[in-house]
């Protein structure tokens, strides 16, 4: 063994990471995003994707979804440690492969290029509930929403027909069925 | 219509209902308001000190002697800044510390204005929650929601930040009424099917071992009464981490002393072999396993902890019980009186071959040295300081390094709310204004800080708090003029290259303490040092004691970095003794 020179402990094995997606129900009040996003920053842990937006004004409630990766141990202290911080009222794990649960994202495409470019564009989106936001003679912006790994690919094979510029979202997360999350 | 207060009335109305009657605190230009209205409280006591880390430091020693919540005042920028270490050393060592901070008026914030700072985004990952008040009328509800928050649950620091015209501002106030159901954030969550099985774990072991924290002093004084009771009608062993000692009286033949990086053989390798660990109230910190991979490999764990997060964060166990310390050792008291009202007597003969194993450990002596009749050994000075104060109802608080770890090793605590020390963060600087907050808090009590020379320089201005309040805190100084703990790690792991661990300056100890107008004291021989330690007990004034000790000793016996609890360096005369000089240093 190498001669740990160190006051420290070595680094023990790493374990398998997971990708998850946590929803966090929070008082939409000052700091409450810092809070939450600062835990993630100050102990370490991964944020892929961000979604946040007051769901209920009345009750000022914001609801965040927050993908990230971590061993199974990691996922369970984000959970805790997130249930400690006093405007989080209740946290959601769900995994990415979970069936019971939808994950969206959403993706607005500018596409400049000739007709035949835009409409072969307009066509490989088609599938992801493609809109039409805006059109010129020249151009178009163009909304999907799907998973993250359609539009990663989406933006990937739009590069050709004339892809310059790319805005998306965070994923957004919804149980399937008539059950919510308590 | 009722009474108008202005905002700064309702701090002191919210302190008053609260019932605090302390705090410690510097003015500043976005206090005044408050420093204003102090004259008109009589039932709160301020304690000017002469710089807002003593403040935070003084208020954990209050808080954690006295198990109510310390108070600190400070004002906005600067202020706020210098008690940052102060929160995040609380926040680490769960003390409920209220600190109460001005910032320039709301129409300022943001346009960096004069001592103006972003207290609450640099306080939020260091408290357990802060409040910007930006009106009035939140003033008092947030106040009183900040007392709740920092006291229950797993305790810890919260931050109220307060604008200046805030502070002016009036609003009408209602008495507070404590609510009975408090913070619902972290609670009991245990339940009977829970005790059953630790219960049943307890009757299988036949090497079971409690490994008891600072849950247990953070849980009450009745929580160690209990843990008493149960380790008693168990008949096992018990260890303690640094914040735990005194939950378990320390000269018990039950307590096999503090374990982790400098613990003694016995509770490491009991830890190690052990079959089954009960942990109460401490966190598996990485002081405390040593290598993680290896750590008690063969056994069962059980933890208790009030904070669900504590749970399988560093170790994986077998059996959480997220819980108050005191309930959950109360419900394991009542179960096995009911169901096991002979377990004490029926698992004797079980343990006794566990209890075999451990006396043998406990015969290679780890903590002792070689004494010297030329110079003073600090392991020497702790053991007289202690059989000198024993009788009496001493606290002890402590800096940080070598002299802290003899300090628990060679002090023996036999009650709760005795020990203060900074354990998560490790704060330099923290038992001179600590041992302020004790002696604020336990007028009539001995108080010493064990220091070192070099941690006790970091916040030493506060001997002028303690003279100007007639405090008579003893500073008993450990002087070997190195950062000790800073030079031993350089010999055992950079090859004794002393890199700027050595002070080369360091001022006349007792003309310091002259100059501050209190008592200065030297020893410099083992022979005089009974008889200087006795002038200091019987001096009603602060102290300054500088006992000079050898210069090279180091702290032992030690886990070394990268090693489980069963390869522990022993001290120098197990080394001598057993010819193993050369192999314990490749150890490392």
């Amino acid at each position: 063994m190498a001669k740990a020179k160190s006051a420290y402990s070595i680094p023990g094995k790493k374990g398998k990471l997971d990708t998850h997606i946590i929803v966090v129900w929070v008082d939409n009040e000052a700091g409450v995003l810092a809070r939450v996003v600062g835990l993630f920053s100050g102990r370490g842990y991964n944020i892929e994707s961000l979604a946040v937006a007051e769901v209920d004004p009345k009750l000022n409630i914001s609801r965040i979804t927050i993908v990230t990766t971590g061993t199974p141990q990691v996922i369970e202290q984000i959970k805790l440690q997130l249930k400690k911080l006093i405007p989080v009222h209740k946290v959601a794990d769900f995994m990415r492969n979970d069936k019971k649960v939808i994950f969206k994202e959403m993706a607005l495409f500018k596409v400049v290029g000739n007709n035949s470019k835009r409409k072969k564009a307009l066509n490989a989106c088609k599938k992801y509930n493609a809109i039409i936001l805006d059109k010129t003679n020249k151009s178009c912006v163009i909304q999907i929403t799907a998973m993250r790994r359609e539009i990663d690919l989406m933006a990937k094979n739009l590069k050709r027909l004339g892809l310059v510029s790319l805005s998306r979202t965070g994923a957004v997360a919804m149980t399937r069925g008539a059950d919510t999350f308590r | 219509m009722s009474k108008l207060y202005s905002g700064a009335e309702i701090v002191f109305k919210c302190l008053e209902d609260q019932g605090v009657d302390t705090i410690f605190g510097y003015p500043g230009g976005a206090v005044l308001p408050i420093y204003d209205e102090l004259k008109n409280f009589s039932s709160v006591k301020h304690y000017l000190v002469r710089h807002e880390q003593g403040a935070g430091h003084a208020a954990e020693g209050y808080a954690r002697s006295s198990g109510k919540p310390g108070v600190a005042l400070v004002t906005s920028g600067p202020g706020a800044t210098n008690i940052v270490t102060a929160l995040t050393d609380a926040y680490m060592d769960s003390v409920p510390i209220v600190c109460i901070s001005g910032q320039v008026p709301t129409h300022l914030i943001g346009t960096d204005a004069f001592q103006e700072a972003d207290t609450t985004g640099i306080t939020r990952p260091c408290t357990k929650h802060n409040w910007l008040v930006k009106d009035v009328k939140n003033l008092a509800k947030v106040i009183h929601r900040a007392f709740e928050v920092a006291t229950t649950g797993r305790p810890g620091p919260v931050l109220i930040d307060i604008p200046k015209d805030v502070q002016f501002q009036k609003t009408s106030y209602t008495k507070y009424k404590k609510q009975k159901k408090l913070n619902g954030k972290t609670k009991n969550n245990f339940n009977q099917a829970e005790i059953d099985e630790l219960i049943k774990l307890m009757s299988n072991s036949s090497k079971p071992i409690f490994y008891t924290g600072g849950g247990v002093i953070n849980s009450g004084p009745k929580a160690s009464t209990l843990l008493r009771e149960l380790v008693y009608a168990t008949g096992f062993p018990i260890t303690s981490t640094l914040q735990g000692l005194g939950a378990f009286p320390g000269n018990d033949n039950q307590f096999i002393g503090m374990l982790g990086m400098h613990g003694t053989y016995e509770a490491n390798n009991a830890m190690h072999d052990c079959d089954l660990m009960i942990n109460v109230g401490a966190r598996f910190d990485d002081r405390i396993t040593g290598k993680i991979d290896e750590f008690s490999p063969k056994s069962k764990k059980v933890h208790i902890d009030i904070d669900p997060s504590s749970i399988n964060k560093n170790v994986k166990v077998d059996l959480p019980i997220v819980g108050d310390v005191n309930d959950v050792i109360n419900a394991i008291l009542k179960t096995i009186k009911k169901k096991k009202p002979n377990f004490g007597k029926s698992n004797k003969q079980k343990i006794s071959k566990w209890w075999e194993k451990i006396e043998k450990w406990r015969s290679v002596r780890s903590l002792d040295y070689i004494n010297s009749e030329e110079t003073i050994k600090p392991q020497y000075a702790v053991q007289r300081l202690y059989e000198l104060t024993k009788d009496k109802d001493t606290f002890i608080t402590t800096e940080v390094g070598q002299h802290q770890m003899w300090a628990a090793q060679h002090y023996k605590f036999d009650k709760p709310n005795r020990w203060m020390t900074s354990g998560g963060l490790g704060t330099m600087g923290y038992g001179l204004p600590a041992a302020i907050g004790v002696q604020v808090a336990h007028p009539s009590k001995l108080v010493v800080d064990i220091a070192g020379e070099a941690s006790v320089l970091m916040t030493m201005q506060e001997m002028s708090t303690a003279v100007q309040y007639s405090l008579p805190i003893k500073i008993f100084i450990l002087n070997n003029e190195y950062m000790g703990m800073v030079r031993q790690w350089q010999e055992l792991l950079h090859d004794k290259n002393y890199s700027e661990s050595y002070t080369a300056a360091l001022p006349d100890f007792v003309k310091l303490a002259e100059a501050y107008g209190c008592v200065g004291i030297r020893a410099s021989t083992p022979e005089e040092l009974d008889d200087k330690i006795i002038e200091m007990l019987n001096t009603e004034r602060p102290v300054i004691f500088d006992c000079r000790v050898d210069k090279i000793e180091n702290c032992f016996p030690m886990i070394p970095s990268g090693k489980p609890h069963n390869q522990m360096l022993l001290g120098p005369k197990d080394q001598k003794d057993n010819k193993i000089t050369g192999k314990g240093k490749t150890l490392v």
